[in-house]
């Protein structure tokens, strides 16, 4: 399982829309072979066909996918933006947090969920998350947030 | 029991993080339920009590029987509390 480690984390990226926000936080899965680059663009179809929802919290979108091949592993990367992007959501926008997961079934993806989950269920975890410095801050308030 | 169905577009990511807080939250309340979680076109044809998701998902399922309540921030316990609780039968 690959959750939130330096090397899923980018801080900071100026994409120009929602869909590229999911593909830059989508390249880092990619760069850490945690998926592939079909899976990053079922990531950007799903959110075009089902829309802004996976925007689940303030500024927080989860883009994701239906693992359609074995490449892919349970893994969360992070991508911060320099300007929050709309995604069209009512009342969540605009989003400066995005979560993507590649998503595998069984036990290590509800695992993985479930740290996601603990992370940012403490409210402080979001501002945490806004003001790191660097990929090492983010990777050690994961570890720390989800024990 | 109590039937309730967390459901997103996909029904494997978000609708199981909503899962785990719902089911936190009903413990916290004292209340049985079954809880599942699945997307929207197979929550369209399950019967359930209740049906916690977003606001634009819910606008997918008209006329489903159960009671739909709403959520905006998946990770904010004290809304999903107060959600449920006012949904809930007394």
């Amino acid at each position: 399982m690959l959750f939130l480690e330096k090397g899923l984390v980018a801080l900071d990226i100026e994409p120009d829309s929602a869909e590229d926000a999911i593909r830059a936080a989508g390249k880092l899965l990619v760069g850490r072979q945690a998926a592939g680059g079909e899976y990053v663009e079922a990531m950007v179809a799903a959110y075009r066909e089902k829309g802004p929802y996976i925007v689940i919290a303030p500024g927080i979108a989860l883009p994701h996918a239906k693992a359609e091949s074995e490449e892919t592993k349970a893994a969360v990367s992070f991508a911060r933006l320099k300007r929050p992007i709309v995604f069209g959501h009512a009342d969540n926008d605009p989003v400066d947090l995005v979560f993507a997961l590649a998503s595998s079934s069984g036990s290590e993806h509800i695992a993985l969920l479930k740290r996601l989950t603990m992370l940012l269920n403490d409210p402080g975890s979001a501002e945490a998350l806004r003001t790191a410095k660097t990929a090492e801050d983010v990777e050690k308030l994961a570890r720390q947030a989800s024990i | 029991m109590l039937k309730v169905l967390c459901v997103c577009g996909l029904g494997q990511g978000t609708s199981l993080i909503l899962r785990m807080n719902v089911e936190s939250v009903l413990k916290d309340l004292n209340v049985q339920a079954d809880v599942e979680h699945t997307d929207v076109s197979t929550a369209s044809g399950t019967a359930a009590d209740f049906i916690v998701t977003s606001n634009e998902l819910a606008q997918s399922l008209p006329g489903h029987a159960a009671k739909i309540v709403v959520v905006n921030n998946y990770f904010d316990l004290d809304e999903i509390k107060s959600s449920l609780q006012g949904a809930l039968p007394s």
